[in-house]
């Protein structure tokens, strides 16, 4: 036992690990906010196309070689997303087949660009921590902390201020429309915070688990709760709890950050259950 | 004093035009019946008075104080909402979204104007369930107090029986006429012949035949007796 807290302790003393935690909350914070608007809204599956597309945005920012990949898989998710919104709403080309057909052309592109034009020796190393996450706890850049913290201020900010709205829209999009809210300017800011979540979250358990961010915090929470502000705040709590425990647990265990959080969400989820069930 | 009125509407989409030449007009007060085959325009109809939807062609006229964020609608249901994780009082006050104007959260008049809507369905005792563990006709109340709050003078119902049992529809219609008797005009759509008959003022018939005027001229006219020989039961 006091060798862990040791461990604890030594850990915490670097910087990087505690940048670490910040930012692994706020992102956790952020993404379980947004996931119960994207669960409730059917929009799980834009998630999980988007971070593919994320993937295939920084493996292009590594080979043009990019020191701030940010600045090029930002833009490039939120565009993608404003565009699955937009052609999911026209229905020209069905909206899964859409989603289905620009994630797995991202995550293609994406490998193949890293092979062409390897930036370091070890490929499947690069390629595994971009789509699992760091193997061991992430670092990062000053400004990538900074850039994360902003941002995630932003997306809370934006959330309180549109609650009333977002919720509106969610559950009922065409009342909302006809007593004259702007619904498709909300989803669209809603489309565009997720995919800020979703390059935030990439850094932290990447692309391939990000979308477990967003969905299992909110599940775990509609287990339980029965109104759309107590799983809203439920559904943060728990979030934040498990990627702070999940970050100190692949400390002490020496296993891949993004894995560790995602497994703790997972146990999160059974004990909402079984707690649901409970209260009946 | 004319409410809204319709003159030569063309409605449908891009290539179908679904009901041509729709002339109509809704006083104060009034409670309209619209039916009509499926696939007729009435959800067409309703989404264009809404201005969800543009229309083809024509006019449609509201009074000066009847702008649209002013008008009470309510939807059918959507899968949505079936396993949605909202207490009653937080849909209710949904309704009140279009006085939010630019505030971000609901003033106190507003959050009094939900009470008083639930009080007036008799949902005040279930403000804190869920809205997906209440019954059929339950949640069709929510939905019609949610629609009191955006309005004060013109409802819009889109089929509000659908799915209710037998008994529980006879409640909605009861208490559909009971706002409509307290000054709400009411533009309803329904399958339901038989009941339109019995509770509206007015009746428009749109699809194969046209028909609008009072209930009277409706039961006299071809297209309402037709109709209404079917004992009401068609669909």
């Amino acid at each position: 036992m006091v060798t862990i807290i040791n461990t604890l302790i030594d850990s915490l003393s670097y910087p990087f690990v505690r940048y670490a935690l910040i930012v692994g909350v706020l992102i956790a914070l952020c993404s379980s906010l947004l996931g119960v608007i994207l669960v409730l809204k059917r929009f799980s599956y834009i998630g999980d196309g988007l971070s593919h597309v994320a993937f295939g945005a920084m493996a292009i920012a590594a080979v043009v070689g990019l020191a701030d990949k940010m600045i090029l898989t930002l833009p490039i998710t939120i565009l993608c997303a404003i565009l699955l919104l937009w052609t999911g709403q026209n229905a020209k080309i069905k909206g899964d087949a859409a989603i289905a057909m620009i994630s797995v052309g991202a995550l293609a592109v994406g490998y193949l660009l890293m092979n062409l034009f390897p930036t370091s020796s070890n490929i499947s190393g690069d390629v595994c921590s971009t789509l699992f996450g760091s193997m061991k706890i992430l670092t990062l850049t000053r400004t990538e902390v900074i850039m994360s913290i902003v941002l995630s201020v932003v997306v809370v900010v934006l959330f309180i201020a549109f609650y009333n709205r977002f919720f509106a829209v969610t559950f009922d999009e065409n009342f909302a429309k006809a007593v004259g809210t702007r619904a498709n300017l909300l989803n669209f800011l809603i489309a565009t915070i997720i995919a800020v979540i979703i390059v935030l979250a990439m850094n932290l358990v990447g692309s391939l688990l990000v979308s477990a961010l967003v969905i299992f915090p909110a599940l775990s929470a509609m287990r339980i709760f029965k109104s759309f502000r107590s799983v809203t705040i439920c559904s943060a709590v728990i979030s934040v709890c498990c990627a702070f425990f999940g970050i100190i647990l692949s400390i002490l265990l020496g296993t891949p950050v993004g894995s560790t959080i995602v497994v703790t969400d997972i146990a999160a989820f059974i004990v909402c259950i079984i707690a649901g069930k409970v209260r009946g | 004093m004319d409410l809204l009125t319709c003159k030569n509407l063309k409605l449908g989409y891009e290539n179908i035009t679904l009901t041509e030449d729709l002339s109509f007009s809704v006083e104060k007060g009034d409670y309209l019946c619209i039916v009509g085959e499926n696939g007729a325009g009435k959800s067409t109809l309703m989404r264009t008075l809404l201005r969800l939807q543009k229309p083809l062609g024509g006019t449609i006229e509201y009074n000066d104080d009847l702008t649209a964020s002013k008008i009470g609608y309510l939807p059918q249901q959507t899968i949505v909402q079936k396993d949605f994780p909202a207490s009653v009082y937080e849909v209710v006050l949904s309704g009140c979204q279009n006085s939010l104007g630019l505030h971000l959260f609901y003033s106190k008049e507003a959050k009094k104007r939900a009470m008083d809507n639930m009080a007036r369905l008799g949902i005040s005792d279930l403000a804190k369930w869920c809205y997906r563990d209440l019954s059929g006709g339950q949640q069709q109340r929510v939905l019609l107090a949610r629609a009191l709050c955006a309005t004060e003078k013109l409802l819009l119902l889109d089929e509000p029986v659908a799915g209710l049992d037998p008994l529980v529809t006879n409640e909605m219609y009861e208490l559909i006429d009971k706002l409509n008797s307290e000054g709400i005009t009411v533009i309803m759509i329904s399958h339901d012949i038989a009941c339109s008959v019995k509770y509206a003022k007015h009746v428009l018939h749109i699809g194969n035949e046209f028909f609008f005027g009072t209930v009277e001229d409706y039961r006299k006219s071809p297209a309402g007796s037709k109709y209404l020989e079917g004992g009401g039961h068609h669909h």
